[in-house]
């Protein structure tokens, strides 16, 4: 007689993100080099219920942080993301597979600037573990390539010898880390 | 009631940009007011020494008529093929620092007249990256009064087909304040 182990990503319950110890970013080419940024106020909601798992996150746009309050500004601005009408990127994902060996791939769709794409995020989970004052943790480190023009962010600026200084291709890197609620 | 500033990036008195506005103003229809400003030339050239608080008087009376206002629209001719240096200046002043301007996310649409054939296109897609740039909200419009000495009788513009642009361009700033105003609301 044989088993069948079901694979899940985390424990039964609901684990909400550590903010401090998470990371939500993007990473552009641009001119000789890599223009990266991050979101500081992030939130998100790990839900595991018997065979069902929803995750869930968002992101303040007015927290983009650069190195220049002026860049931050300008990605503030209509010309980017647009704060002022849309205030919150966001997260959902439709399907969560395990591989049985520490890597995930999470389907979902993505919302940036008021405009929703299918986007797929792939990375690793990092085991639950219990952290020094007794709460029970969970990491999943994800990342995702996204097309920014597909969501309106079409700034660019042209290059004396062609070409543009800003890649279209972004990088979305996640480096999540829940913490178990209360039951 | 939607408060749109009108500026002219033409100084001289009998300036086909600052007639085109005057048209604004008798289009703007009942729900728009719309004001135009007259002190562009007074405002100094731009000098990082001289931007300290106080402020030069021209300047904080530019940003405070901008901060007042709903909407800007901005009549731009084309000087070599670009903006007129001082509207350049003007706005140079108003959008630092860049984080807190008072154009930031502001509604914004730029016109433009010119004596030649093109109706400063060139000098119109200058100022609107411009704008952008700034963080401005800036409508994708573009009215080309080409050969603008022909366009006015007695004052008046006298072209039904620029009339008609005008007016959709000020509907379309009035619309973009409103949503503005309904997410003030809204949060």
């Amino acid at each position: 007689m044989s088993t069948t182990e079901t694979l899940t990503i985390a424990p039964v319950g609901t684990w909400t993100l550590d903010p401090v110890h998470s990371r939500v970013g993007f990473e552009v080419a641009y001119q000789a080099g890599t223009f990266k940024g991050e979101f500081t106020e992030t939130a998100a909601e790990l839900s595991v219920d018997g065979e069902h798992v929803s995750l869930e996150g968002t992101a303040k746009v007015t927290s983009v942080d650069v190195k220049d309050e002026n860049q931050s500004a300008h990605l503030q601005s209509p010309e980017f993301f647009d704060a002022e009408r849309y205030p919150e990127l966001r997260f959902t994902a439709t399907d969560i597979r395990l591989d049985g060996e520490g890597k995930v791939a999470v389907d979902g769709e993505i919302t940036i600037k008021g405009v929703t794409k299918p986007v797929q995020m792939t990375g690793a989970v990092n085991a639950p573990m219990v952290d020094s004052f007794g709460k029970e943790r969970i990491g999943l480190e994800l990342e995702s390539a996204v097309d920014r023009t597909d969501f309106g962010l079409n700034w660019n600026m042209p290059l004396p010898s062609g070409g543009q200084a800003l890649g279209n291709d972004v990088k979305i890197v996640a480096e999540l880390q829940f913490v178990k609620a209360e039951a | 009631m939607t408060k749109v500033l009108g500026i002219s990036g033409s100084l001289r008195r009998d300036s086909h940009n600052t007639k085109l506005l005057r048209a604004a103003v008798e289009a703007s229809g009942p729900d728009v007011e719309l004001e135009l400003y007259d002190g562009l030339k007074a405002v100094p050239p731009y000098d990082e020494d001289d931007d300290v608080e106080p402020r030069p008087e021209a300047v904080a009376r530019l940003c405070a008529a901008i901060t007042r206002a709903d909407a800007v629209l901005f009549a731009t001719p084309e000087y070599n093929s670009s903006i007129p240096g001082q509207l350049k200046n003007a706005i140079d002043w108003v959008s630092r620092p860049v984080a807190t301007n008072p154009l930031r996310n502001k509604p914004v649409a730029v016109v433009g007249a010119s004596t030649g054939a093109f109706g400063a296109v060139w000098a119109q897609a200058e100022l609107r990256k411009v704008l952008a740039s700034l963080g401005a909200r800036v409508l994708d419009v573009e009215v080309p009064v080409s050969h603008a000495h022909t366009r006015f009788e007695d004052e008046q513009l006298a072209d039904e087909e620029i009339r008609e642009q005008i007016t959709d361009a000020l509907k379309g700033l009035a619309a973009e304040a409103r949503a503005r105003t309904s997410l003030e609301v809204a949060v």
